[in-house]
This record gives structure tokens, sequence and C-alpha cells, in this order.
């Protein structure tokens, strides 16, 4: 085989690679530059239930960020969660952040509602108003308890 | 140095696997010189080259070559002193994905920094002393037997070696391919100034071409001499092998247990 | 009764002893290897040459068979999803089995059988026509002029074999899901954004197709160099290639797996 037409070949085959690799990243993943384009916030949970870290932060149903990392805090007893959030979207101070579920079973995700405040959050502020996961186990639970009193004042 | 030979094997001593191969192997060619190896099929000629080249340790003695023992040399060294040997390969191991000429510009490109133009030259050259500077664009599968060898002897002139071994020269070919490539070895080192070491059992074509003649039978040399000497010598092994008799010191029989005992033709009883 | 224990307990110590005097040999062979890999880089020509053999030649088997597996993903995805009324997730489901496992493990399985095969029998023959002692005549180190370009050309081709696979594999799903079946293409690509992360899903991924690109490209050459040189030796390192091959693709995937994918 002549040496161009391999080249030519072995050209096109990296090419379709690359491009290839660029469709998967853009089309299918959610590529990002992360990193200089988001802003921290912190935020302090009774409970976080099932929320993981990388699970999606969505306000008003679109996705604005993600969960960078969950840690207990000892001094509070309470669950202390680090969101990255990008920074063409600016919240309130007085944001609030509560842990839902998509679904009646499915992931977990941090919903972020705006509140009035003409002051907005900025890299290394805390969320103060949280409202932590449902946990099924407990609704049952309270739900059970309920139908048992109402059955004892009849 | 010419009084010193060029090619020594001291003492030489090669096993595989604890089976001896080669034992106390002797040897002294002067440069220049044609010489033949001879001796039956799987006798260790073809290990003796190997040794020379390096591929493979002696269990005991050396080879000295160009004034250098050969085992004792550091990898680039060896690599160095390889560039003046040439191989030529019993079926020619020409590069099957390489085209004529890229076979024979292969030690060219690899080892020197010669332009493509000087190249070039050279390669037409080296093709034109086998003859085959028409076929330079053809394919090795593309060539007949004959033409392969002489390619592949081409290939293993193109740096102008000082040794060129020669592993079974003369297997396959048919009469006129086998003239030719023997006409060749003794014109093309005669022109380099070569020495060259021909393992061969063709014995009517070699005897034509050689000065000196070893002969080799299971490990050791048996006899040595000029192809004079080698014709007229009385030896039983050499007498049997230049006349090809079927039977003398290398017998016929495997060794085996009496044949009548292996029939069972014992006397009968009921 | 005893004499057949002490030959079978021998035997299983001889084939143990084999297997690992083979591996350490294999393992010593990927440092030549590596070692020797300057010359290949000094003329890249070399490689590309090689990358022609293995990617070029593996493309038309890639694209089918991604385009083959993403159609039956998405029928079979389809067929489950719907009975939960999840069928908009389709996409995410498509993509995600492929980027994670059957791009990397499939285009690895046919990489093996299609280039590593070919790699094994072009060094195994080159040795039993003694091209590669020639080579050593000659004063050209064969491990360097020979094994480094197409181990390299193996581990190159890969990783962009799979993301093509990859590629081909979403677009079969689309054909299915989208245009068949008649889902909504909006959700399609949207849900498959939000659900697939670049670097957990796609970048594991292509790391994953590395790997396996160095273990099958390195069996297919070792196993080509360490032939016997005759014809039936050449047959057997071919097979055995593919066989190794494949077995080692899927016990790496699940280490693999288990590293990447654990909790999160």
């Amino acid at each position: 085989m002549e040496r161009t037409t391999l080249d030519l070949w072995v050209g096109i085959f990296i090419a379709a690679g690359i491009a290839a690799i660029l469709v998967l990243a853009l089309k299918v993943g959610n590529f990002s530059f992360n990193g200089s384009n988001t802003y921290e916030v912190y935020a302090y949970f009774d409970n976080i239930g099932g929320l993981k870290p990388r699970a999606p932060i969505k306000s008003a149903g679109v996705v604005v960020g993600r969960v960078a990392k969950i840690a207990f805090d000892p001094k509070q007893y309470k669950a202390k969660v680090t969101l990255k959030i990008d920074k063409q979207y600016q919240f309130s101070k007085d944001t609030t952040a509560s842990i839902l579920t998509s679904g009646l079973l499915g992931e977990q995700y941090i919903g972020l509602d705006m509140g009035a405040d003409e002051e907005m959050l900025k890299a290394g502020d805390t969320i103060t108003l949280t409202q932590s996961a449902i946990v099924l186990e407990k609704l049952i639970g309270q739900f059970i308890f309920n139908k048992a009193g109402s059955g004892n004042h009849k | 140095m010419p009084s010193e030979n060029f090619l020594e094997i001291r003492d030489l001593n090669f096993s595989y696997d604890k089976r001896p191969v080669l034992r106390g192997i002797n040897m002294a060619i002067p440069k220049g010189q044609v010489v033949a190896i001879m001796g039956g099929s799987g006798c260790g000629k073809t290990t003796l080259l190997r040794l020379i080249g390096g591929q493979i340790r002696p269990s005991q003695g050396y080879v000295k070559f160009d004034g250098k023992i050969i085992h004792e040399l550091t990898r680039s060294g060896l690599y160095e002193t390889r560039r003046k040997m040439g191989m030529l390969f019993q079926f020619g191991a020409l590069f099957t994905d390489l085209s004529v000429y890229d076979n024979v510009a292969f030690q060219m490109r690899e080892h020197t920094d010669l332009s493509e133009s000087v190249i070039r030259d050279l390669v037409l050259m080296k093709l034109d002393a086998v003859g085959l500077r028409g076929a330079r664009d053809f394919m090795p599968n593309e060539l007949s037997g004959g033409m392969a060898r002489r390619v592949a002897l081409a290939r293993t002139i193109a740096l102008d070696p000082m040794l060129i071994m020669y592993d079974e020269p003369f297997t396959g070919l048919d009469p006129i391919s086998l003239g030719v490539i023997g006409n060749l070895i003794r014109r093309l080192s005669d022109a380099l100034g070569a020495t060259s070491i021909v393992v061969t059992h063709d014995v009517q074509e070699s005897l034509q071409i050689v000065d000196y003649v070893y002969f080799v039978s299971e490990g050791v040399i048996v006899a040595h001499g000029t192809p004079d000497e080698i014709r007229a010598s009385e030896k039983p092994f050499v007498h049997q092998f230049i006349h090809g008799e079927i039977d003398g010191p290398v017998p016929f029989h495997y060794p085996a247990q009496g044949y009548a005992e292996d029939l069972q033709l014992g006397p009968f009883d009921a | 009764m005893l004499d057949r224990t002490i030959i079978l307990l021998r035997s299983l110590g001889h084939t143990t002893i084999n297997a690992v005097w083979r591996l350490g040999y294999a393992g010593k062979f990927f440092f030549l290897t590596l070692k020797s890999s300057g010359t290949s880089l000094r003329r890249p020509h070399l490689v590309v040459r090689e990358v022609y053999f293995t990617g070029v030649r593996s493309l038309i088997i890639i694209i089918v068979s991604g385009l083959f597996v993403g159609m039956v993903l998405g029928l079979q995805g389809y067929e489950t999803l719907q009975r939960y009324g999840a069928s908009s997730s389709l996409g995410v489901m498509v993509a995600l089995a492929l980027v994670r496992e059957l791009g990397p493990v499939v285009s690895a399985l046919l990489f093996a059988s299609r280039a590593g095969s070919a790699i094994t029998a072009e060094i195994g023959l080159m040795k039993a026509t003694e091209q590669l002692s020639a080579m050593e005549m000659m004063a050209v180190d064969p491990v360097a002029r020979v094994v480094a370009p197409r181990f390299w050309s193996g581990v190159a081709s890969l990783p962009l074999l799979t993301a093509i696979f990859n590629a081909m594999g979403i677009y079969g799903g689309y054909l299915i899901g989208v245009v068949l079946i008649g889902l909504d293409e909006g959700s399609f690509w949207s849900q498959m954004q939000a659900g697939v992360d670049f670097r957990d899903d796609i970048m594991n991924g292509v790391i994953k197709s590395f790997v396996f690109g160095i273990a099958v490209t390195l069996i297919a050459v070792f196993e080509g160099y360490d032939s016997p040189p005759t014809a039936e030796g050449v047959s057997g390192a071919t097979t055995r290639t593919v066989v190794i091959s494949s077995l080692v693709i899927l016990i790496l995937d699940f280490i693999l797996t288990s590293f990447m994918f654990r909790g999160a």
C-alpha cells in the first residue's frame, strides 16, 4: 500500500476517534470545565437521607450544580453538605435548600427555592434555611402512630 | 594482523537441555577464504552459525571474530560486531511486508544516515550484482525460490560485511538456480574480500567453490581439508557422505533391538 | 492410590510453576518492550503503519457491532423500562450501559479477535520464517523494530475504537428509541445528558479501554514472539491470544469496575 494512502486512512481513523470522544463528551455527557466557573456554598441538614456526592442541585427543576462533599459536623451533630453551583446562577441569602426525591423511589437531590433577600450568596457562605430529607420509615411510623391514636378516641 | 586467523573457534561446546549438540569444535579461518561446513541433517551446523553470530552462548570454549570473543561482548558491542557480519538464512528470511527494494535498503536505513538517493544507488548496485535489478518492485511472495535467495543474498551484502555466513544456501533449488547461487557466493566473496562460511550438505556444488571443508558429524569435526584432499579421502564417513552411500558409519537403521526379537519370532512354545 | 495422588500433585505443581514462570517472562517482556520503545517513538511512521493494520482495519467490525449492540439495547431497554413507565429514561440507560461496560468490553473482545490474533500470527510467522533472527543478525533489535510499534499502535487504537463503538451504539439506541418507537427526542437526549457524567462515566470508560488496550496488545505480541516457530505453533499461539485476552478483559473489567463504581 502506498505510504500516502496509508497515512490518509490513519488520519481519518484518528479524526473519527477524536470526533467520537467529543460527541460523547458534549452530547452524551454533561461535560463542563468545572473548577473556575462554579462557586461553593455550605448547608447543614439534620438528616440527609440517601443523598450522595455528585447528586444534582436543582432549582425549579433545572440542574444548577452538584453536591461536592458530604461530611458530619461533630459540633452541631449535623451533616455539612458542600454545594457546587454554576457561577451563572445567583441565589439570595435566604434561599431554602431542601433534600427532595425524584419520584417516589428515585434519586435524591437538593432543591433550591429562591428567597426575597436583596443580597446574593457568595462563595463560602452558608445556607441557613434547610429542610431535611423525608425518611420513609419515619413517615410510615408517624402514620401508624396517628392511626392508632385516632382509633383510641373513637 | 595477517598472521592471526580472522575467525577462530576454540574448544567450542554447546548443549541444549543437557543434550550435547557440539563438542570440542576447533576451527581457524583466515581472511578471504570460502569455507564449507558439511554434515548430515541435524548435526549442529546451524547451531554453529548461531554461535558465531552470538545468538546463543556456548557452554564452553569461545568464538573469536576480528580479535573479539563473541560471547564476552556487551549487547551494544555485539550489535556493533554483527554489522560486520552477514547471514543468508535457509529460505532467505526476506521481510514479507517489504518490497525487494526495501528489503535490500533495510540495513542502510537502520544503520546509516545516507540520503535516499545514495541508498537508491547502493540498492540498485547490490541488486545488479545478483542480477535482479529489474525485480526491485516485487514483493517477496511474488518471487521464485531461487530469486528470493538471490534477493536475500543482495540484502546480506548490503553493508559490505567482512564475514558472510550461508545457512544451507542450496536447499530446495533447481539445478540452474543452484549453480547461480554457488557462482554468486564465490564471486561476491572475492569481490568484497570477505570471508565466507557455507553450511551445507550439498557436496558436489560446494566442493567446486570453496577453499576448505570441515566435516561435522554428531557434534564433532570428523575430517577437514581442501576439496582435493576431501575427494581423495579414505575416511569412511567422508567417503560415505561424498558418494551418498546408504549404509556406512552413518547407519541406515536407527538403533533398535534385534529385528527377529522385535517381531516376536521366538521359538514356538506350544 | 498414593501414587496417583502424587502424580496429580506433581502435575498441579508443574502447571503452577509453568504459569508463574510464563507470567514473569511476560512481565519481563513488557518492560523490555517499554525500554525499546524509543526507536518507534523516534520514527512515528513505524507506529502509523501499524495503526493502519490494527485500527483502521478494525473500523468496519467496530462500527457495525456498535450500531447493532446499541439497537438491541434500545429494544430490550424499552421493553423493560416501559413496564415502569420510565421509557423516557431509555437514552440514559443505553448511554450508561455503553460507556461504562459494553463499549470498552465488547470493543476489546472484538479487537482481540480481529487485531490481536493478526498481530500474533504476523509476529509468529516472522519468527517461523526466521525474519526475526535475520533482523537480529543485521544488528536490528526485533523488539524495538517489530514488537514495540505494534504494541503502541494497539494501545493507541483501542480507546479510539471504543469511542467510535460507543458513539455508534448510542446512535443505534437513538434509531430504535426515537426514530422507530417514537420516544420524545428532547427527553431522550436531555435525560442522557443529566444522567451521564463526563468524569465518572465517560472518562472511566476511556481508562478501561486504555487498560484493555495494553493488556490485549501485550498478550498478542508476547504470544507471537514466544510462539514455537512452526505452523502448529503459530496457529496455537493465535488461538491462545484470543482465549487469554478474552479472559483477561473480563477479569480486568470486574476489578476496574469494583474500584471505579463503588458506592457513590
